[in-house]
């Protein structure tokens, strides 16, 4: 597992758009959890300091992506097939957090689901379900 | 189209002359280089640029799916601002991505956006983005927005705040 999460984080330091968002992802045993440091740029509405949607969706994408990665042997990122977002509630511009569940990893597809937050775990603002493609040779 | 379409196009042509500043005032829209090129009567159209930056996988440069994600969100919420008549705030409830083959290195990717219904509490939204035709499409859009009327809530999105600046007390 260790080896795997060196593999992740190599593969979101040479991610350009991993880098942009300044994404990190901590590693306790099985579990990962993705953290976002806030950064101004994220805001959709200024008026009331929220973040935006877009932003929350691309870090639970990558969220998905990574648990993926972490859950399989890969020696690639996988490649998103659909991606479904719930807003649950408004993000404000704070940290946000999430994990994922890998529901099915298969030979050729994965299907995935993962939970961002704030404050407040039980209270998440985003959730969002994804389909990847995991077949090495595709 | 929903009675809410018909009328007073005041926003619409607000929207119209005001185009280029909807999406430069949107910090995440600014940080991604998102351009609106164009608004007709419930559609939006919109510009990215390659960027080095955007890129979800170095091995083929391909820009990352939610630099998509938030470029169709963003102008879904357009196309439903071009489709009312007074201004709303609206937030995405859901919006589904399906992706269908990858963008390609070193091009810009277009996109546009279609409200197709409105309702007094939802506005429901179709979106496309490719390089250069429709024809091959890079990936499509679903979803639905919840709106709030701006006098019950002191705020809005993009469009909204503009109109509210630019319409002052009419509002």
């Amino acid at each position: 597992m260790t080896s795997r999460a060196d593999e992740l984080q190599a593969f979101l330091d040479r991610t350009p758009f991993a880098r942009f968002l300044g994404m990190r992802c901590d590693i306790r045993g099985d579990e990962m959890t993705a953290i976002l440091p806030f950064q101004d740029k994220f805001i959709g509405n200024k008026a009331i300091n929220a973040m935006h949607g877009g932003c929350t969706g691309a870090f639970l994408e990558l969220t998905t992506m990574a648990q993926v990665f972490l859950s399989s042997e890969l020696k690639r990122p996988p490649k998103p097939i659909n991606v479904t977002i719930d807003y649950l509630r408004s993000a404000k511009g704070e940290d946000l957090y999430a994990r994922a569940i890998v529901h099915k990893l298969g030979r050729r597809m994965a299907s995935v689901r993962a939970e961002a937050w704030q404050a407040e775990r039980d209270k998440p603002v985003a959730a969002l379900q994804a389909h990847f493609l995991v077949a090495e040779d595709s | 189209m929903a009675e809410e379409n018909s009328g007073d196009d005041t926003l619409f042509r607000l929207m119209q002359q005001n185009a280029s500043r909807i999406m430069t005032n949107v910090p995440w829209a600014q940080a991604l280089g998102f351009e609106l090129t164009e608004i007709q009567k419930g559609r939006a159209f919109a510009k990215v640029k390659w960027r080095e930056d955007l890129i979800g996988d170095p091995d083929t440069g391909v820009i990352h799916g939610g630099v998509l994600t938030a470029l169709l969100d963003n102008l879904c919420g357009a196309a439903i601002s071009a489709a009312l008549t007074k201004p709303m705030s609206m937030a995405t409830l859901d919006l589904r991505i399906d992706y269908m083959r990858p963008a390609q290195k070193g091009r810009d990717i277009l996109a546009e956006a279609e409200c197709y219904h409105v309702t007094r509490n939802v506005a429901f939204t179709r979106a496309w983005a490719y390089h250069e035709t429709r024809e091959k499409v890079i990936a499509t859009a679903a979803g639905a927005f919840a709106l709030n009327d701006i006098s019950r809530w002191a705020s809005g999105n993009e469009a909204v705040e503009l109109a509210r600046n630019v319409l002052g007390d009419q509002t």
